[in-house]
């Protein structure tokens, strides 16, 4: 077996572990063995509530939508040439949030809030995109028009958040960490239907960003379409991290952070390395909801402030990297 | 030699201007690539040597004029076609981090796959011939970005073998590598149209190389062609003088019987 | 020297272009807000002060102190925003990533959380403090293994850094409601309300690491050019790159201090310097400090026009105004390769 194979083994089982442990802690502790056959095939037990309304849509959830991040993340790095490049720096996580600020803040009614996140993600990168078409592209023109934008956004939703009364501000704070601890089979299924879509796609796309990484000469001459390479490439990536931020609010970090991790441990991208670097996102946003739910039980902290606080030491080791390659 | 390789294509300028968005660099330039053979364009800095080979390789899109590929407009042309019978070796490539040699080569198989006919054993073996044939064989495993300069140069000529383009365009193929690696890489190059009946189209700063190994020389001056032609009929002294401003002495060489430029010294 | 000379006479029209503009948008400051005040009630405040005239004691009390502490923190945030994209050589370089406005941030809302800190006055230190632990923070990280704190370390580690403060900081808002109900507005940015006495203290700081950082130009020029550049032109990088270090972490935390943090300033003034100035670093610090205070200002007056009777805060509008001309200028040149 490769080594990236069996990197991707080692991160399926660990998904598997914590996936377990995601159904068996919490307030009301159930034991592993009725935990799994409840989630599996005991309908009648008495923990069904719990597993299957509560932990088991959570870790679920968790799970895609760590996927859908991780794949994201590693798309947009590969396409700008830019460890530090990722959906939520460009102010796609930011259109999302101005809008569903807008609903929280106005206290409008809740159900539409992942349509209007929805909207704004998409929205702003087609904004995004626009106002960086210049007779083509160029990396660093779409991440300095996406600062741009990200500070715009920010500005809105400052504003939203003084102008209006605490109590709303506050639900609007809350969705902005990003937290799953509300998470249904309903989000579940749209992130599972988003990932059907785009993750086939994404994997079409790496024999051509693996061509595109060798720089834009070489990628012509070996017969790539420049344009609409990087118009599907960051069609899916924004597409990716639109359909999480909706369902889950903007969560930092696990798109800046696990392709690094994949890349140190498994080399350049390949079908492969982006396999292992979707896994990884599983595990990670995992174990960040996970500590989220534990570490101040009772009180619940939203995954989004442990993905960050998790980010940090990674990035460190990512840091070690660039250590020893100067 | 794979047996789907297709013939070598025709390459033609054409009344071709092209620019960066300023004044123009390539002014009216109409020449054809002889099929089959070296080519090596030379001339001063700023002269517009990389300016034409990127338009040849539609890297650049002229003003006016255009470029034909066997007979058709090369930007009309699907990308992918195009890059099946043309290959390409930019001045200066992007390394991707820790990229393996293995890897990189890999990917110059790109026009030859198709969506869902993914990798097959006509890859394996054109990877592995282009390995052999530049001596990569023993390093595949080794990172790009730790090789020495000729060995990376090597690697990226592996890669556009593994191409499998009837014609190649290189730019500067010899920058950064010492006398001797300058050598094999020509020679290499050398080797692979005779072998292989591969076209070879190259910029050159080095005009006695050019000389010894191209079967045929484009001059350029200021956008324009000066001279094209076999060297022994078109490099003489005062082809050299107009298109480099330098006086020199031709001789034919001891060796080859190409000729020699040996400047003379500014205040002789 | 025939350049510097040609340089000078360039500069001999626009410099004080920009000085009439700042002085311009000092006026319109103390001229507009809430309570109408016309122009020679304004006048005679500055030179004929009169104590029983309620309208000069407004300019005289409130909107001097915030006029001068607008023009302070403009130029703080811009010159730090210029020096930090000159010795990392990031063209996304701004106090922000080294971070100041996480660390002020995350000291601030720590007072609100722990020690029921509800003034604006009462923040200026712990914002202050928290600046310069979390830059001195990323600073010793990025130093950490061999190399010494390169350009990439400092923005990775200014990420790291800011990132777990800003973690800590959003836990905390969320435990506590009356937290986030006091932090909220010094969070968005702000320039009102502001003690005169702390931002005496701070005036100093400011003072002298402006003069330091005007003085740095040249070096800034050649550290541009990359280490091994400015090594084979004699510099001693290290000593260059800690001296420019410690005027971001003045300037920026004074900033912080007195205006909270507004992001903004600090990268587009340079931005916008030098797409007019060019790449010379000798003018674009001297232009930041004439045009960071233009824009911040200028952004404060229009807040409170904007919304009046209410103010909005001046981070949201130098955001608002900022970023649609960040992005014109990113269109129309080639501003920075990524």
């Amino acid at each position: 077996m490769t080594r990236t194979a069996s990197l991707c083994t080692a991160s399926a089982a660990g998904i598997l572990a914590l996936t377990v442990v995601g159904l068996v802690v919490g307030d009301f502790p159930v034991p592993a063995r009725e935990a799994i056959a409840t989630a599996i095939w005991d309908r009648g037990s008495e923990f069904d509530f719990v597993i299957n309304t509560l932990r088991f849509p959570r870790v679920t959830v968790a799970v895609l939508a760590g996927i859908c991040l991780a794949v994201s993340g590693a798309l947009f790095q590969s396409l700008i040439h830019n460890p530090l490049v990722s959906p939520d720096i460009i102010g796609i996580d930011t259109g999302a949030a101005a809008f569903a600020v807008a609903i929280l803040a106005m206290g409008l009614d809740n159900q539409w809030l992942p349509y209007a996140a929805f909207a704004g993600a998409v929205g702003t990168a087609g904004l995004i995109f626009v106002l960086s078409w210049r007779r083509g592209f160029s990396g660093g023109r779409l991440v300095l028009v996406g600062i741009g934008v990200n500070a715009l956004l920010t500005a809105v939703i400052t504003y939203m958040l003084v102008r209006f009364p605490i109590e709303r501000v506050s639900a609007a704070a809350r969705w902005q960490a990003g937290t799953l601890s509300s998470s249904s089979w309903g989000d579940a299924r749209t992130l599972a239907i988003g990932l059907a879509v785009l993750l086939p796609a994404a994997f079409l796309l790496i024999r051509r960003l693996r061509v595109m990484q060798l720089g834009d000469d070489m990628a012509i001459a070996l017969g790539v379409g420049l344009e609409p390479s990087r118009l599907a490439v960051i069609t899916v990536g924004c597409g990716l991290a639109a359909v999480v931020v909706a369902v889950v609010g903007p969560l930092g970090f696990v798109a800046l952070l696990v392709p690094h991790v994949a890349r140190a441990l498994a080399g350049t991208l390949s079908g492969g390395v982006l396999l292992l670097t979707a896994l990884l996102g599983a595990v990670m946003l995992l174990s960040a909801d996970l500590v989220a739910q534990r570490l101040f039980a009772p009180t619940v902290l939203p995954a989004g402030v442990v993905t960050a606080a998790m980010g940090g030491p990674h990035l460190l080791f990512v840091l070690r990297r660039f250590n020893r390659a100067a | 030699m794979p047996p789907d390789r297709v013939p070598s294509p025709t390459l033609k300028a054409e009344q071709l201007f092209a620019d960066y968005g300023g004044p123009p660099v390539v002014k009216n330039l109409t020449a054809a690539i002889p099929t089959g053979e070296i080519t090596a364009i030379v001339g001063a800095n700023a002269s517009g040597k990389s300016t034409l080979l990127r338009a040849l390789a539609r890297l650049l899109r002229p003003t006016e004029g255009a470029v034909y590929l066997d007979g058709a407009d090369i930007c009309r042309l699907p990308t992918r076609s195009v890059a099946a019978r043309l290959g390409l070796l930019p001045q200066s490539p992007r390394v991707p981090d820790g990229v393996l040699v293995e890897d990189l080569v890999r990917r110059g198989r790109y026009p030859h796959q198709r969506i869902f006919h993914q990798w097959s054993k006509t890859d394996d073996q054109a990877v592995l011939q282009a390995l052999e044939l530049t001596g990569l064989v023993e390093m595949r495993k080794r990172p790009v970005d730790e090789l020495s300069g000729g060995q990376r140069q090597r690697a990226w000529i592996a890669m556009a073998l593994a191409q499998d383009a009837p014609m190649m365009l290189l730019d500067e193929p010899t920058t950064f590598l010492d006398i001797a690696h300058q050598v094999e890489m020509l020679d290499l190059l050398a080797r692979l149209n005779q072998t292989e009946n591969r076209t070879v189209v190259m910029v050159l700063h080095d005009l006695n190389q050019a000389c010894r190994y191209a079967s045929h020389i484009i001059a350029l001056a200021d956008g324009r062609i000066e001279a094209a032609g076999p060297p022994v009929e078109v490099v003489t002294a005062e082809l050299i003088e107009r298109v480099f401003g330098l006086r020199v002495s031709v001789v034919s060489c001891p060796v080859t019987g190409t000729p020699l430029c040996i400047p003379y010294r500014h205040n002789y | 020297m025939q350049a510097g000379r040609s340089a000078w006479r360039r500069h001999a029209v626009s410099l004080p272009l920009a000085g009439v503009l700042l002085c311009c948008v000092g006026l319109l400051s103390l001229r507009y807000g809430v309570l109408h005040i016309d122009i020679v009630t304004v006048w005679d405040a500055i030179w004929n002060y009169d104590r029983s005239d309620q309208g000069q004691v407004v300019v005289r009390e409130l909107r001097m102190p915030r006029t001068i502490i607008g023009m302070l923190a403009g130029a703080g945030f811009a010159v730090a925003g210029a020096l930090t994209q000159g010795v990392t050589r990031n063209p996304l370089g701004a106090p922000g990533i080294l971070g100041t406005n996480a660390g002020a941030a995350f000291a601030v809302v720590t007072a609100i959380y722990s020690a029921g800190i509800t003034t604006p006055a009462g923040y200026v230190w712990f914002a202050f403090a928290g600046a310069l632990g979390a830059t001195v923070l990323v600073y010793l990280v990025a130093s950490a293994g061999p190399g010494g704190p390169t350009p990439v370390k400092l923005a990775l580690a200014g990420a790291v850094i800011s990132a777990l403060l800003g973690s800590w900081t959003a836990a905390l808002l969320l435990l506590d409601l009356e937290t986030l109900d006091q932090a909220r507005f010094w969070l968005a940015g702000s320039i009102s309300g502001r003690g005169t006495e702390e931002v005496e203290l701070l005036l100093p700081v400011i003072a002298v690491a402006l003069v330091v950082a005007l003085s740095m130009g040249r070096q800034v020029n050649a550290l541009s050019l990359g280490e091994e550049v400015a090594t084979g032109l004699g510099q001693h990088t290290a000593l260059v790159r800690a001296t420019a270090g410690l005027c971001v972490v003045a300037l920026a935390g004074s900033a912080v201090a007195m205006a909270g943090p507004v992001a903004f300033v600090g990268l587009a003034v340079p931005h916008i310097v030098r797409s007019v100035v060019g790449a010379d670093y000798r003018w674009i610090i001297l232009y930041s400090a004439l045009l960071g205070p233009c824009m911040l200002l200028g952004a404060d007056v229009v807040g409170r026009l904007i919304v009046s009777p209410t103010e909005l805060q001046v981070g949201i509008v130098s955001a608002a105004v900022g970023a649609p001309f960040l992005i014109y200028l990113v269109r129309g040149t080639k501003l920075a390769q990524l």
